[in-house]
């Protein structure tokens, strides 16, 4: 496995190797209005058998980064910078014959609503089936891929009969875990999960995400979690990065960053989530709504809505800067944020 | 006790189950089965539950946009009582200023061809107050008060031009334009980004106060009722399982459903161990059920006596907590010092 010696170091064990790299990544979606900066110079490192989420709010890219990983960006999206390095290899350099040998058997993914993507006239099993044999290399026998299925079917907690059954006689929860053994069904090194709880019921989240964290401990699997619920980041994730209108403002342990939030966004998104536990407290808003990336504020993205906003936020783009154990922030001024969560702000 | 603003009493909702066009339906899914609560002027009422626990369904009886089969929602305002799930249709025009609806998707709950101000003004318009110039005024009055601020360069604007979070704030606006004293919220948060909801909770809270509302507060999220409500109901399958103190509720629950409902809650902190999850599975749907108690399938310490009895009556269990369930036992009042 190489390392790259431009990357920074990424939160988590020291001794871990690097399976993905993303590197300075740029995208952009060209539209009629001009160019939307979606994806604005990301870095971060996934180790192996690490978790990582990525956090913000609707349009702060956090889908755009997945999407670009698998090089399944829209039409109009263009990379513009950046490499996403697999084992060392730049997947923005690859064929797309190539691309497609690494979906699913490296690289496979838990689609936001995917529970409501089967095919209703097809049986669960050939639908899985119908992905392995595009991947599976040389080809699995009927026989072998549905003994792989059965599985991966009792991995995520499925009685392997259910493989024979149409996507109707599934509840959503069982179809959410049939969508995640099928991304399991080839074994690849990472999966991402987009927003792989948000449409089920706590009660069933609370399964999911119990069976996902056993499979990633158990077969030593890497996972990007992308998020807008940092509750279900807090649970899942060993790292956390938290993006702002296509910025990654904040990269560090989740307990880290949820004990000591440094970026202002960051403070503000944990001060102003509401919880069952801990004391009722009154919660600070965030005041505005997230820019426009058509045309992103100057400087640092965050400045019209942070109550630390300073000249220099305005003219100059705080880089990403270590400023702990792994921890990395971009803001000029992160040392005026305060230790604890909840105080009033100027 | 001051005299309860919404009294319900023994609310029932049954949807049939259609088995062709000419053949009389048999089956029913019982989504609200003798649900009884009260709200007191001035306080909230969260009403929490799973999806397809009956939660919408209730709201939506409230304000007469379903019919109730059974049961009894009884109002008060100024003075005089009436029963909203008996309103003859001549009645229903003055009933809907004084009982209004916020919906869960502001994206789909406003004319795309309408402005801000056609919206907002269209309940005063069907009610014949003021006069076009008056109703301006009212309106951009209202606008102000909601946080669309300066109201003149929201008025004329149309749905597109405005973030989800704005169209929330119309919504309330529209919500309260008639003046009314009860107001049913079915999450109207939900679809809003983190950072976004607070505001518009807080506004919530700020005008409830101001103009002395109350809500009905659907939601699936037990983090956000807590964050707005007074007491709470928890409801499963067409059940209000423990009604109370939101605060004594959460910190204490005591129907095992409520329990789990609660185990289940992801926390925003990484170092808070959950209690474990004791249930499994999803909600049903109640078609026909048994008798017996709802949660019975589902339940971890259901005994012998839960099979051959029917379903519990919500009973006071101590702290003010109203809870169906035969084997809470009863918390005696603390001796008087």
């Amino acid at each position: 496995m190489t390392m790259t010696d431009s990357t920074p170091q990424s939160a988590s064990a020291p001794s871990s190797a690097p399976v993905l790299e993303v590197d300075g990544l740029v995208m952009h979606y060209e539209t009629e209005q001009g160019d939307v900066s979606a994806v604005e110079n990301v870095t971060f490192t996934l180790n192996h058998g690490q978790a990582l989420g990525l956090v913000g709010e609707s349009g702060c890219g956090k889908t755009s980064v997945a999407m670009s990983l698998l090089r399944l960006q829209a039409e109009n999206a263009k990379f513009l910078a950046g490499e996403i390095r697999l084992n060392g290899k730049n997947l923005l350099g690859v064929t797309e014959a190539e691309m497609r040998h690494h979906r699913w058997n490296d690289i496979s993914m838990v689609f936001q609503g995917a529970m409501n993507a089967w095919n209703p006239v097809y049986r669960v099993g050939d639908q899985i089936q119908e992905a392995m044999d595009l991947h599976y290399d040389p080809p699995l026998s009927k026989a072998e891929s549905w003994e792989k299925m059965g599985e991966t079917f009792e991995l995520v907690g499925l009685d392997p009969s259910m493989l024979e059954r149409y996507p109707h006689e599934f509840s959503g929860g069982m179809r959410q875990r049939a969508v995640i053994a099928m991304a399991l069904s080839c074994n690849p090194q990472i999966i991402i999960a987009d927003e792989p709880t948000t449409a089920l019921d706590v009660i069933v989240q609370d399964q999911i995400l119990k069976e996902m964290k056993k499979i990633q401990a158990d077969l030593g699997m890497s996972i990007i979690y992308i998020s807008h619920d940092i509750a279900v980041i807090a649970e899942v994730t060993d790292t956390i990065g938290v993006m702002y209108a296509g910025k990654l403002v904040e990269l560090g342990p989740t307990d880290e960053v949820f004990a000591r939030p440094k970026h202002p966004y960051a403070y503000l998104l944990l001060s102003s989530t509401p919880s069952v536990t801990g004391p009722r407290r009154k919660l600070a808003p965030l005041e505005g709504e997230p820019p426009n990336l058509l045309n992103p504020p100057t400087g640092c993205r965050f400045h019209p809505r942070c109550p630390f906003m300073t000249q220099q936020c305005v003219d100059e783009e705080p880089p990403l800067t270590e400023i702990g154990q792994n921890h990395q922030v971009a803001c000029w001024n992160w040392d005026q944020v305060p230790v604890t969560i909840g105080e009033k702000l100027p | 006790m001051t005299e309860p603003l919404v009294q319900v009493e023994s609310l029932r909702k049954l949807f049939p189950i259609s088995k062709g066009m000419f053949r009389k339906a048999t089956d029913f899914v019982h989504a609200v089965d003798d649900v009884s609560f009260a709200i007191r002027p001035g306080e909230s009422l969260g009403l929490v539950g799973e999806s397809g626990c009956g939660k919408t369904t209730t709201g939506r009886m409230l304000v007469k946009l379903l019919d109730a089969t059974d049961g009894t929602i009884e109002m008060s305002h100024n003075g005089t009582r009436f029963d909203i799930a008996h309103i003859e249709k001549d009645e229903m025009k003055d009933f809907r200023g004084k009982v209004q609806m916020i919906f869960q998707d502001p994206y789909e709950s406003m004319n795309p061809r309408r402005t801000v101000f056609d919206t907002v003004a269209e309940p005063l318009a069907v009610q014949g107050i003021g006069k076009p110039n008056e109703r301006e005024e009212r309106v951009a009055e209202l606008l102000t008060r909601v946080g669309l601020t300066p109201a003149a360069s929201f008025l004329f604007r149309y749905p597109h031009e405005l973030s989800g979070g704005q169209r929330q704030r119309v919504a309330i606006a529209r919500a309260l334009v008639l003046g009314p004293s009860f107001v049913v919220a079915d999450e109207p948060t939900s679809m809003l980004d983190v950072s976004i909801r607070i505001s518009i909770m807080d506004l919530m809270l700020k005008l409830a106060e101001e103009f002395g509302v109350s809500y009905l507060y659907i939601t699936h999220d037990l983090a956000v009722a807590r964050y707005m409500c007074d007491r709470i109901a928890v409801m499963y399958l067409g059940k209000i399982v423990e009604i109370g103190n939101t605060e004594t509720v959460l910190s204490d629950p005591k129907h095992p459903y409520t329990k789990a409902l609660l185990s289940a809650v992801p926390v925003p902190d990484p170092s808070y161990k959950r209690p474990p999850v004791e249930i499994k599975g999803g909600i049903n749907k109640a078609i026909n059920p048994a008798p017996v108690c709802r949660f019975l399938q589902r339940c971890p310490i259901a005994t012998d006596y839960c099979r051959e009895n029917d379903h519990p009556p919500l009973e006071d269990k101590g702290d003010g907590v109203q809870v169906a369930c035969y084997l809470v036992e009863k918390k005696s009042a603390p001796a008087p010092v």
